[in-house]
């Protein structure tokens, strides 16, 4: 029997998996699909302490932001150090980027301010139409897909199932021990929900509500550019002071701001959109037309540089757009783990490490209370 | 220009300018509609009617083409009936909109287009626009946007290859490819040629270079000889036209194999010589032997190109072989209303066929938009045997699940992301069980042609029949073009 059985191969689940299985639980993984083919599939990889205001999420980010590092000794997947180099338009948004990096320096966070004439040294190929900005050294990228698979790889004698759907729960009175699959049930001490952005649909399964929805968002994929003399065309993570603002809005309306990074594979990625949409895939061209307009604007060179394709992703998030992390008491033997909107990738090592830490009984690293699932009850 | 804002809109807008296209765009606009046709090519006609321009001074222009007088007859029809034709017009997107304008309409929130969409609501409920997104010209492109009440998907197919060690020597041609050259361009792809594969598209590549002076070393087919004697009795037609291929081949002492196969191609620089083997029922080789050749045509069937109808929604069904094509009802109508497709995209069949489906779908569009359209006895029933025709040749002419054994761990299995077969393993072995997380973990498919030469070989080695395409943008459009919408702050 297994002690544990994480329901979602994406980052989360697998980061999940890896923690509980290094504490010597027995691990199963199961997932409707294959290894991340969910939102963990259609991100950028970012790994982020720069976005995140003073509180809870920047805790969690921070002890990520070490975990990732470790893992990367693991192998097998790309981890790029890189840091992010986050630019403002004008003065008034630069005052209030300053202000943020300011009180964020308080709390763990590395900001080093950049002044307008020293951008070039950072990004030669940036517009000159900036006022300013701040570097976050902090700041990392990964490649979310392989990440994952080499999580569950290298989870000591972790079980992974895909192809394989969650169809219920089984319960002892209210202690939930397993769940049902379309493939026969599963006994297990406890179950982790880590679906993502089908999170909620899972706790539903369990009589409980989760309330964690879809916000779209479309990435544009460059033809692949090969690095200059003097490295790659794009060095870090860059984007505009406007995301930090998107990121936190409560819009249900289309809201974009750039977000521009190399690959090592040579293909710039270009974010960030954001529509509550439901999980309706057509493409919406006015999105990409935003998306290259912004893109385009920060880095004029990318005007000749072709878009080869596209995809979006499906961020799950919460009303309060904090993650959902740690036991419920709603139903004994559930953990959840998921909600974390577009920082799912970068704060996947933490929420695994907190799990692991609550089914073996260790003292947490952080509060955990923020995160708490029946934080929506009525 | 972007012209979205603009101009006129059309009553159907045809994409492709093959025999399919080029049959509606004469059939819709003789029943009075007006018709704009589409095609990224430099001169109609599409990859059957394909023929040089007329700078080459080709002496007999249709002394390649046993179907030229016919290409000649669309074309002169098209002109008298005042289609416009849009040539070098590359399309990177198609969008609907509903009850609209184009370029004012909202989005809804859900659904558009679903692909559980009535489907004969055509006549109907279909007052929509289709915003065709183009790429006009070569290097120096601009966008257009073509505006029009219906649209047909008449995008043809393309080469269906499968990677083998070597398959990626300058040298190695797929068949099409040689093909197009030779028709295109006028060029001869090597002075001594192995053309090899499944099908019967092999023969006229074989006799069509034979006839250009190439040395033809020897045609291999992976199946049998006469997988498709059974089917051909009933179609008198196709019977003569495989019977005056084999008269050239053997006029040309052009050796023809049955279940034969190129196995490996071999070279330094270039291709110097191929390993062909000898194979069982399923593709595993037996004996093998080398021939000196100079170049490889090689082809193992066509995809359907149904991009443009998956951006929009239309429902698909898989094909005899496993093939994602397009759903259509007897019109020719797709799931979408308001959307047509015919040839290739709704099931690989031929040109004869395409053709065929063409004039349907031209003349439902026309009565769809309710001009009147006197019957013609027999087309549906002439659709219906060539369409038979088209299935019976997909199962003479299967891939056998053998070729994977031809691969080395270094084979390309992706050439524009330079993905090996060893790294396909490896992503295996993480656990991606399907050709979309393949593509996640190893990046087949990724690269600039998004998957259309490997995504056959990668659903295979998934071990599932390929999934329908997901493309938003079918074509590379620079991100200048796709910032410069003349409206700027886009008001939808």
């Amino acid at each position: 029997m297994s002690d544990v059985v994480v329901i979602g191969a994406g980052v989360v689940g697998a980061a999940c998996a890896y923690f509980a299985a290094r504490s010597g639980l027995r691990v199963t993984v199961v997932d409707r699909g294959p290894v991340a083919a969910g939102t963990t599939g259609a991100g950028e990889g970012n790994i982020l302490v720069s976005d995140k205001e003073p509180g809870p999420e920047l805790e969690l980010a921070l002890l990520s932001n070490r975990l990732w590092r470790e893992l990367a000794g693991l192998g097998g997947f790309e981890f790029e150090p890189k840091g992010g180099l986050v630019v403002a338009e004008t003065a008034e948004v630069l005052e209030a980027l300053t202000g943020l990096a300011t009180a964020q320096a308080d709390h763990g966070v590395e900001p080093a301010p950049v002044p307008r004439a020293e951008l070039p040294g950072y990004e030669p190929h940036l517009t000159q139409a900036l006022a300013g900005g701040v570097f976050y050294p902090q700041d990392a990228q990964v490649n979310p897909m392989l990440a994952a698979a080499r999580l569950l790889e290298r989870a000591p004698g972790a079980r992974l199932l895909t192809g394989v759907t969650v169809t219920g729960f089984l319960r002892d009175g209210d202690r939930v021990t397993g769940v049902r699959t379309d493939k026969g049930d599963i006994p297990a001490g406890a179950v982790v929900n880590a679906a993502g952005t089908w999170s909620g649909q899972v706790a539903a399964l369990a009589g409980l509500e989760l309330p964690v929805l879809p916000r779209r968002g479309f990435i544009l994929v460059t033809e692949p550019i090969a690095a200059g003399p003097d490295g790659p065309l794009i060095r870090h993570k860059v984007y505009t002071a406007a995301y930090v603002t998107d990121v936190a809005s409560d819009s249900a309306g289309l809201s974009t701001s750039a977000v521009i990074e190399g690959t090592p594979a040579g293909t710039v990625l270009i974010g960030a959109s954001r529509e509550r949409v439901g999980f309706d895939r057509t493409v919406s061209i006015p999105v990409l037309e935003r998306l290259a307009r912004q893109a385009v604007a920060l880095f004029p060179m990318l005007a000749e540089r072709r878009a080869i394709r596209t995809y979006c992703g499906f961020r799950p998030y919460c009303p309060d757009h904090l993650p959902v992390i740690g036991a419920d008491p709603r139903a004994p033997g559930l953990y959840h783990a998921c909600g974390h909107e577009g920082a799912g990738i970068g704060l996947a090592p933490a929420t695994g490490h907190l799990i692991a830490g609550q089914l073996t009984g260790a003292a947490p690293e952080l509060d955990p209370i923020p995160f708490r699932p029946e934080r929506f009850a009525a | 220009m972007n012209a979205r804002d603009g101009g006129q809109v059309m009553d159907l807008a045809i994409v492709g300018g093959g025999p399919a296209g080029m049959a509606a765009a004469v059939a819709a606009a003789g029943a009075g509609l007006s018709v704009v046709l589409i095609d990224a090519g430099a001169r109609l006609g599409g990859q059957y009617f394909r023929h040089a321009p007329e700078g080459f001074h080709a002496r007999r222009p249709g002394a390649l083409h046993h179907g030229f007088q016919r290409y000649t007859r669309l074309s002169d029809a098209l002109g008298a009936r005042g289609v416009e034709i849009r040539l070098r017009h590359r399309v990177w997107a198609v969008e609907r909109t509903t009850g609209q304008a184009p370029g004012t309409a909202p989005r809804p929130g859900a659904g558009t287009g679903s692909a559980d969409g009535t489907g004969t609501a055509a006549g109907a409920g279909a007052e929509g626009t289709v915003v065709v997104h183009c790429l006009v010209g070569d290097r120096r492109e601009r966008r257009e946007t073509v505006a029009a009440r219906r649209l047909l998907i008449a995008t043809g197919a393309h080469d269906r290859p499968l990677p083998f060690p070597g398959w990626d020597l300058p040298g190695v041609f797929t068949a099409g490819g040689a093909q197009a050259l030779l028709k295109g361009d006028l060029v001869v792809a090597g002075r001594n040629v192995v053309v090899a594969g499944t099908g019967p598209f092999l023969l006229p590549v074989a006799a069509g270079l034979a006839a250009a002076g190439a040395r033809v070393a020897g045609v291999f087919e992976a199946n049998g000889r006469f997988g498709l004697a059974p089917a051909m009795a009933a179609m008198p037609g196709k019977l003569a036209e495989a019977a005056g291929y084999g008269y050239r081949l053997a006029r040309h002492r052009i050796p023809y194999a049955g279940r034969h196969a190129v196995i490996a191609a071999h070279g330094r620089d270039e291709l110097t010589h191929v390993t062909v083997a000898d194979l069982d029922r399923d593709w595993v080789p037996r004996r093998r032997r080398t021939i000196a050749c100079d170049a490889l045509a090689v082809g193992y069937g066509f995809v359907p190109q149904i991009e443009l109808a998956t951006q929009l929604g239309c429902a698909t069904r898989a094909d005899r072989d496993g093939t994602p094509v397009v759903s259509v009802d007897a019109g020719m109508r797709t799931s979408v209303p308001g959307v047509y497709a015919a040839g290739e995209p709704t099931g690989v069949g031929g040109a004869e066929l395409a053709e065929v489906e063409g004039w349907i779908a031209g003349r439902t569009a026309a009565a769809d938009l309710g001009r009147p359209v006197p019957p013609v006895p027999g087309l549906s029933r002439r659709r219906d045997r060539l369409a038979a025709f088209g299935r019976a040749l997909q199962e003479a002419y299967p891939v056998r699940d053998g070729w994977k054994g031809w691969l080395a761990d270094d084979t390309l299995i992706c050439r524009c992301e330079e993905v090996p077969y060893s790294r396909i393993k490896e992503a295996t072995a993480l656990g991606a069980v399907d050709a979309r997380s393949l593509k996640l973990l190893a990046r087949p498919g990724m690269g600039w042609c998004q998957g259309r030469v490997c995504g056959y070989a990668v659903a295979c080695l998934a071990g599932e029949d390929p999934q329908p395409p997901r493309r938003p943008i079918a074509q590379p459009v620079r991100l200048g073009d796709l910032a410069g919408d003349p409206q700027g702050e886009d008001p939808r």
